[in-house]
């Protein structure tokens, strides 16, 4: 995978892979596209099967981010795997509340909470 | 402020011209004691609908024009967003929380604009989209 203009921070907890996002804001078509393929490239070619997606330092998300995480999610469990999200601050919350993905994906508090049994 | 203040801007369909249109009433907003949640709900609906103005209404052609008003007093703001493209029916877009629907793309971005702003509503065509926020305090006093 390319290392320039990293969109994710990416950290190796036993066989668990924790993706950090580097982005305040997921907003941008081109800022999309690039997570987008970062994520997607967890799975299709690094074969990762566990992950956590950690939101810590994000503070805006549009739709069109909520829509390659649909995506992430799907390719994660056509592959077999568990993908988790954590570190979603309220406001971000509640984006995922609104429009009923916070019943799609399996989010937890903290990383920690996120490792636990995952 | 005593009287409302009129932005206006006239951008190409593109989304970094968009961003920028949305810095400046963000930054407007800021100014005017606007709240975190307020500016976040605001920020929000701007990129929907600006994106939305870029990508299903002009459909990317860079020839059409997003158009943007923004009207500012100092309990509320007001955007109209117009493009140059054929318009749609809201009422025609999916549920995106059915659960037949909750993977597909479309129709959160609405749902988003609807949750977050004091009022959106599109014109007949489906090409004019306005966008109202009260701020919050004067939304408690209601």
């Amino acid at each position: 995978m390319a290392a320039a203009n990293k969109r994710l921070d990416i950290q190796e907890v036993g066989d668990v892979t924790i993706a950090s996002f580097l982005d305040k804001k997921i907003l941008d078509e081109n800022n999309i596209q690039m997570v987008g393929a970062e994520l997607f490239g967890l799975v299709e070619e690094d074969g990762r099967m566990r992950i956590i997606l950690d939101f810590t330092n994000v503070e805006y998300l549009s739709s069109a981010a909520l829509g390659k995480l649909i995506t992430m999610e799907k390719k994660v469990k056509t592959a077999g795997g568990k993908l988790r999200l954590c570190g979603i601050r309220p406001e971000i919350y509640e984006v995922f509340a609104i429009t009923k993905l916070n019943k799609l994906f399996d989010i937890k508090d903290t990383q920690e909470d996120a490792l636990r049994g995952l | 402020m005593t009287k409302p203040v009129d932005h206006q801007w006239v951008i190409p369909s593109d989304t970094a011209a968009g961003q920028e249109v949305q810095e400046s009433i963000i930054k407007l907003l800021e100014q005017n004691d606007f709240s975190d949640r307020d500016v976040f709900g605001m920020r929000l609906a701007l990129e929907e609908g600006i994106v939305n103005a870029i990508k299903h209404g002009n459909r990317m052609d860079i020839s059409k024009k997003v158009h943007v008003d923004c009207k500012l007093s100092e309990d509320h703001v007001r955007v109209v967003i117009r493009d140059e493209g054929p318009g749609f029916k809201p009422e025609e877009v999916p549920d995106p929380t059915a659960d037949e629907n909750i993977e597909r793309p479309c129709g959160r971005g609405i749902m988003l604009m609807r949750a977050f702003m004091s009022l959106i509503e599109y014109n007949d065509k489906g090409n004019v989209l306005t966008l109202e926020k009260r701020k919050e305090s004067s939304e408690v006093k209601q």
